[in-house]
């Protein structure tokens, strides 16, 4: 009965996108406020609809309610209660309604937050949000619905892929989605800008937070899925280039290069149609990733069960969605009013060349991707392209960014003086000079690019803090001066500030697990040790043990250095039985530098076991970077400039600190 | 001039978009098999043991004479353990009682007991089953997943395999046609 009421608010909210889509729309072209309020009562309706659907959903996997067939093929009695609740989004249909909840989620939040947008942008804006509802919520209802029946219901149900039943995982995707459907708004409000044929400052800093708030979610959602990959896939590694990967990151290139070229138009009233086609294509992206991890054209370990009709549905979807707004840009954006001019060194110079290398590195992971694909279809063999391709590409693309990251904030708008910057830099460039110099004699000549990698982080985690010490005039002024500064810098200052270091820490991470790490793989029996860089890891122990829904084989390793003890960790493969499947867990011990990391593979008492151990250095930076970077995304969300609803006062202060752009209002 | 400009993203995506449809038309389970069109790999199978079918074990044996015989057959590849082979079965069993086609059945990486179990419980369509516990037939005839089902023609041929279960719609549209008149 629950499952049925979730499958009718589905229907009630698909009836509800219709009307959001058609009715505002005309209104808004006809002037008629009645009309475009509309869509802020369907928008609301809407997404409690669709809240009632999902509650229905887990209600139905949380009660292993095996009538449904959602829950015969990916749940199990036995399971626990985290992973009944995951495994409602831990499946195709399940995903997609998740997807759909954030996507109604998004449109009610403009609804109820965006009271000061002028009544014709956002009713445009929520009729778009209406069509992607309209797309998506039909492609479940034909294609994909999760609260179909079976006449027969079995005993018990089929289980969870063991790899997905993990905490890592289980909020992976939530967040994921925040970021990929977030970046709905930003395409919803491109589109509406495109129809009403205007672009402006007020434009961009509507889009601005909810870029932000999307990219927030996405960063942290790829650190998720990141993360997960290290200690459960038991490789050591922490990004595998793999398409599902690809296609979070994709667009994550994109939203950031919006985020940074929004700023232009909302400062200097320039690059308006090149900020409009990135909110397309950024949020096109996010589409292409579902297309592509549900579609089956690509093979991934990460694939959704794949059936050709649901390809060709979504494949419709995104050439309504994608083609449309493209040839919207097309008939539109040449009329746009090209805004102010600037020098290539300039503030807007160095956005720019952020923007052109994003982009370029965006299209450089796609090609890559879709690389097989191009070949399978002409019919030129099966080809799987591997991290070598990218490492070799987008590495290289990235150095221009890394080093102009921290020079940029340094520049004045229209025209800016590189030397004056660089001058201020000199303390971060010596130690950045320094930190190659280093890092080339401590590895030898052959580790050029890590040793730039090396540099690069030090430039940018030294560089941001000069760029914010140089602003407030640190020691320059008086104390007092100083702090009047510190309290007067915007929110978006400092989490710009925030970001760019979390960038830096990313960096240093991503350098030292990659050139520097210490692996070591061989057969070890009870009592043995194997030195691992400066540490010694101790076979202690391997035990059976016996979990929720598993049966595990648990190896204690002790680790030492020298004479003293660091750790104990453990590391298991755990047998699930349901659904026939192994997994690893790997026991890792984090010092702040490094990870000490082991796994254990087949083996036995007598013969002994295959371990795998590693020191990983540096590796616990990648996450922190990731959620430094994620904070500042916040705290620049939390500037009241942007903040929703007050629009009076941001005009005021913008005022007071710089001229603003004509056409703003 | 500037106008062409705005159009290149349109071209760009609209391009993918024909690839991506293109691309849809390959099942990339179907990982190209090396035997379609090609004779069946030889091998030789011990009938599963305490199965209630077979009388006499060594009557029973499980090998490539059992593909040459002249009639078109179906092997069918399974184990106990293996969920989708559950989900497919019915459709197996129709197969061999009410479409009369011939079934052979490779039973994989499988525990006797548990095999017979499985058979008794769900239904034997099959003719003959090779107990394959060691996975060596599974790798002559290149089986990457249980389950999974060859269409071999009266001498030995491979005319078509499916990885994974069977759905009606394979049954209807891959394997029927096949067996129309020939049976």
């Amino acid at each position: 009965m629950i499952a049925e009421i979730g499958h009718f608010a589905l229907i009630a909210a698909f009836v509800l996108a219709a009307v959001q889509m058609s009715f505002p729309l005309y209104g808004a072209h006809r002037g008629d406020i009645g009309l475009m309020d509309l869509a802020k009562t369907t928008a609301l309706a809407q997404f409690a609809l669709v809240l009632l659907s999902f509650a229905a959903l887990v209600n139905a996997f949380v009660t292993s309610d095996f009538s449904v067939l959602n829950v015969i093929q990916n749940s199990h009695s036995d399971k626990p209660l985290l992973y009944k609740i995951s495994g409602a989004w831990g499946n195709h249909e399940g995903s997609l309604l998740l997807w759909v909840l954030i996507l109604t989620l998004f449109g009610a939040m403009v609804a109820s937050f965006g009271r000061n947008l002028p009544p014709q942008l956002r009713a445009r804006t929520l009729a778009i949000q209406g069509m992607i509802a309209f797309g998506f919520i039909a492609f479940m209802l034909f294609t994909s619905n999760p609260f179909e029946r079976v006449l027969v219901p079995p005993a018990n149900g089929q289980g969870l892929n063991p790899l997905l039943q993990d905490p890592g995982l289980a909020f992976h995707p939530p967040f994921l989605y925040f970021g990929y459907v977030g970046l709905s708004i930003s395409f919803s409000f491109a589109v509406a800008a495109l129809i009403e044929g205007k672009v402006d400052a007020a434009w961009a800093r509507w889009v601005r937070p909810w870029t932000l708030a999307a990219w927030c979610g996405l960063s942290v959602g790829i650190g998720l899925g990141s993360w997960w990959a290290y200690y459960e896939l038991g490789w050591g590694g922490f990004w595998f280039w793999d398409p599902v990967e690809n296609a979070s990151f994709i667009p994550w290139l994109f939203a950031t290069a919006l985020l940074h070229s929004a700023i232009v138009v909302e400062k200097r009233d320039a690059l308006k149609s090149w900020t409009i086609l990135l909110a397309i294509l950024a949020f096109s992206m996010s589409l292409l990733g579902t297309f592509l991890v549900r579609s089956g054209v690509l093979t991934s370990v990460h694939a959704f069960a794949t059936d050709p009709e649901r390809g060709v549905f979504i494949l419709l979807l995104l050439v309504i969605a994608i083609g449309g707004s493209l040839t919207l840009f097309a008939i539109r954006a040449p009329s746009l009013q090209p805004g102010g001019l600037f020098r290539p060194i300039s503030r807007e110079g160095g956005l720019l060349l952020n923007n052109l290398f994003l982009s370029v590195a965006a299209l450089t992971v796609l090609l890559g991707t879709l690389y097989p694909l191009f070949l399978d279809v002409l019919e030129a063999g099966k080809v799987s392209v591997g991290p070598p391709y990218f490492n070799a590409t987008f590495g290289p693309l990235m150095v221009p960014i890394l080093a102009a990251m921290v020079v940029g904030p340094l520049l004045s708008w229209k025209r800016g003086d590189i030397l004056s910057a660089l001058s201020t830099l000199w303390f971060a460039g010596t130690v950045a000079l320094a930190a190659i110099a280093i890092t080339l004699i401590y590895s030898g000549v052959d580790g050029i690019l890590p040793a730039i990698g090396v540099g690069a982080a030090a430039w940018i985690i030294i560089g941001s803090c000069m760029e914010l010490a140089e602003r407030v005039k640190l020691f320059q002024s008086s104390a007092a001066d100083t702090w009047r500064r510190l309290r007067q810098t915007p929110r978006s200052v400092y989490g710009m500030t925030i970001a760019h270091l979390g960038v830096g820490v990313l960096l240093a991470g991503v350098i030292g697990t990659t050139a520097f790490k210490t692996e070591s793989v061989q057969n070890m029996k009870i009592g043995q040790s194997v030195a691992v860089s400066n540490y010694t890891f101790t076979l202690d122990n391997v035990v059976s043990l016996q979990g929720p829904n598993y049966v595990a084989e648990r190896a204690v390793f002790v680790i030492t250095e020298g004479d003293s003890l660091i750790a104990s960790v453990n590391a298991e493969r755990r047998r699930y039985p349901v659904e026939q499947d192994m997994t690893t867990e790997a026991g890792i011990h984090t010092t702040w530098l490094a990870d000490l990391y082991a796994v254990i593979g087949e083996g036995s008492r007598s013969a002994g076991w295959t371990t795998r151990l590693y020191k990983n250095p540096l590796t616990p930076w990648i996450w922190f970077g990731t959620i430094i970077m994620a904070i500042g995304g916040l705290v620049s969300l939390s500037d009241r400039r942007l903040r929703i609803g007050a629009p009076s006062n941001s005009r005021k202060k913008a005022v007071s600190s710089r001229p603003i752009p004509a056409g703003a209002q | 001039m500037r106008k062409v400009l705005y159009l290149l993203p349109l071209m760009f995506c609209l391009g993918l978009g024909v690839f991506f449809y293109l691309g849809l038309d390959g099942d990339p389970r179907s990982v190209p098999s090396a035997f379609i069109n090609k004779p069946s790999p030889e091998f030789s199978l011990a009938p599963l043991p305490g199965r209630a079918k077979a009388p006499f074990a060594n009557f029973d044996v499980l090998n490539r004479n059992d593909l040459t015989s002249g009639r078109p057959l179906i092997l069918n590849v399974w184990a106990s353990w293996c969920v989708p082979c559950v989900a497919e079965h019915p459709l197996v069993d129709r197969l061999a009682k009410e479409e009369g086609i011939l079934v052979h059945g490779i039973n994989y990486r499988d525990k006797a007991v548990a095999a017979s179990n499985w058979l008794n419980r769900l239904g034997d369509p099959f003719t003959k089953v090779g107990f394959d516990n060691d996975g060596k037939a599974g790798i002559e005839w290149g089986v990457y997943g249980v389950p999974e089902t060859f269409v071999i023609d009266g001498d030995g041929t491979v005319i078509f395999k499916h990885a994974g279960a069977l759905t009606p719609e394979i049954v209807e549209k891959n394997i029927l046609p096949f067996f129309k008149g020939r049976n």
